[in-house]
């Protein structure tokens, strides 16, 4: 074992596209020398049955995350406005189209 | 601002475990960026990279017969399956990844034996039935121990079995299928098939794992829902599921225990040699040597197509670097 290729292959994260319409979803990861190598791996790894007809792949420390845990404070300030939602709105049965 | 509540806030680490407990009570998934306790964390580290080993290893088995397959067709097939199972290790250690675990320090443990791979991959293939037994068999029994883990609490590991099951259906039926091809063969032909069913039944459904008395690590992964069903739950499953496709075939599971049990609707069935198991685990299988030895040197005669990757991608940065400054 060189070593080498722990510190020399960064990881990559992976994001295809099923079809045409749909946005690109992430897949997972992969190692990879370089960009041209990772989505050639990620074609080989991700897409072996017709898949996806686009990757995107970005080099995972690139990626800036929200805090750790997902349900928490930091998306408090969407959950206390309910007259974002049109339910919030009463409206009369008999107004038509609205 | 910060100061003013905190007198009511519970100790940071017991109000974590709660919400990881209340996440895992819901049914709902655990990702990476979520607390979750070392425990939990170990034990799918060790359980996915285990899975992942498993995918790696069981190339060999089936690989040695791609050069021999009887047609092209066959080889076309075999050369796909086995292209599968180095994508589901791939996935795998992906999956392992997302816990902090470093995929070549994975490789690296697997390589010096310090982590383990599933007993099955330790049995030879002398016959191109056993192509079609391991197909039917061993992915059949996998897809009975991987539907569950589609709902394994833990997000990525589950996400990447749903990726496998996918697929490997496709083993299973490709493995059903050169059977029953055989079988409408020579006798000698059902012969090999029937010898392949007899040598690879009862370590199928050692798969599984010890009997559930004797299966250490089961109650915690239970508890984790990292494991849904135990593994004499699952053993059972693959029985009943096999024992109509045997008749199918035309061929003979070896057990004279085996019968349908009209009480239980299930079948019975004769208990696996555990010994066996044991020995085959701790590493004096048939062919663990063999397994062992042919990993290592794939891992050492790559070594320089990494390295030389590594190169290129040095040099072609270096170019970037240079014409972005000129």
């Amino acid at each position: 074992m060189t070593g080498t290729d722990k510190a020399d292959w960064p990881l990559y994260e992976v994001f295809v596209r099923g079809k045409r319409g749909l946005n690109h979803v992430h897949v997972g990861s992969l190692h990879a020398a370089d960009d041209r190598m990772a989505l050639t791996h990620a074609r080989d790894l991700y897409t072996r049955r017709n898949e996806g007809v686009s990757i995107w792949v970005v080099r995972s420390e690139h990626i800036a995350a929200s805090t750790r845990d997902e349900k928490d404070p930091f998306f408090a300030p969407s959950a206390d406005k309910v007259y974002r939602h049109p339910t919030f709105y009463d409206i009369p049965d008999d107004v038509p189209h609205i | 601002m910060t100061t003013t509540h905190s007198a009511e806030v519970p100790p940071p680490e017991q109000h974590l475990q709660e919400h990881f407990d209340a996440t895992i009570a819901r049914d709902q998934r655990i990702e990476p960026r979520d607390w979750m306790p070392d425990g939990y964390r170990k034990t799918l580290v060790r359980q996915i990279a285990q899975h992942a080993h498993s995918e790696i290893i069981g190339m060999q088995p089936e690989g040695e017969w791609i050069t021999k397959a009887p047609s092209l067709r066959r080889k076309a097939i075999l050369f796909a399956k086995v292209q599968d199972e180095a994508g589901h290790g791939l996935y795998l250690y992906s999956a392992a990844e997302t816990l902090g675990a470093d995929r070549a320090e994975l490789t690296e443990r697997l390589i010096e034996g310090r982590q383990k791979y599933s007993s099955i991959f330790n049995y030879p293939t002398p016959s191109f039935a056993d192509v079609g037994v391991i197909g039917w068999f061993v992915d059949g029994a996998a897809i009975c121990n991987q539907v569950p883990l589609c709902r394994s609490s833990y997000g990525p590991y589950a996400r990447a079995m749903v990726r496998i099951c996918k697929e490997e259906s496709f083993h299973q039926r490709q493995g059903y299928e050169l059977l029953m091809t055989m079988m409408r063969g020579t006798d000698a032909q059902r012969e090999m098939v029937q010898d392949a069913v007899n040598r690879w039944w009862w370590p199928s459904l050692m798969m599984f794992g010890p009997p559930d008395g004797d299966s250490p690590n089961s109650a915690a992964s239970m508890a984790w829902k990292i494991k849904r069903h135990s593994n004499d739950e699952l053993r059972q499953r693959f029985v009943d599921m096999t024992v109509p496709q045997a008749e199918k075939l035309g061929v003979t599971l070896p057990d004279p225990g085996l019968r349908w049990n009209e009480e239980r609707g299930r079948h019975d069935f004769g208990t696996p040699d555990w010994s066996e198991l044991k020995r085959v685990i701790s590493g004096d299988g048939p062919c663990n040597a063999q397994r062992m030895e042919r990993r290592r040197t794939a891992h050492e005669e790559g070594a320089w197509v990494r390295e030389a990757a590594s190169a290129h991608a040095a040099k072609q940065a270096a170019r970037a670097r240079k014409g972005a400054a000129a």
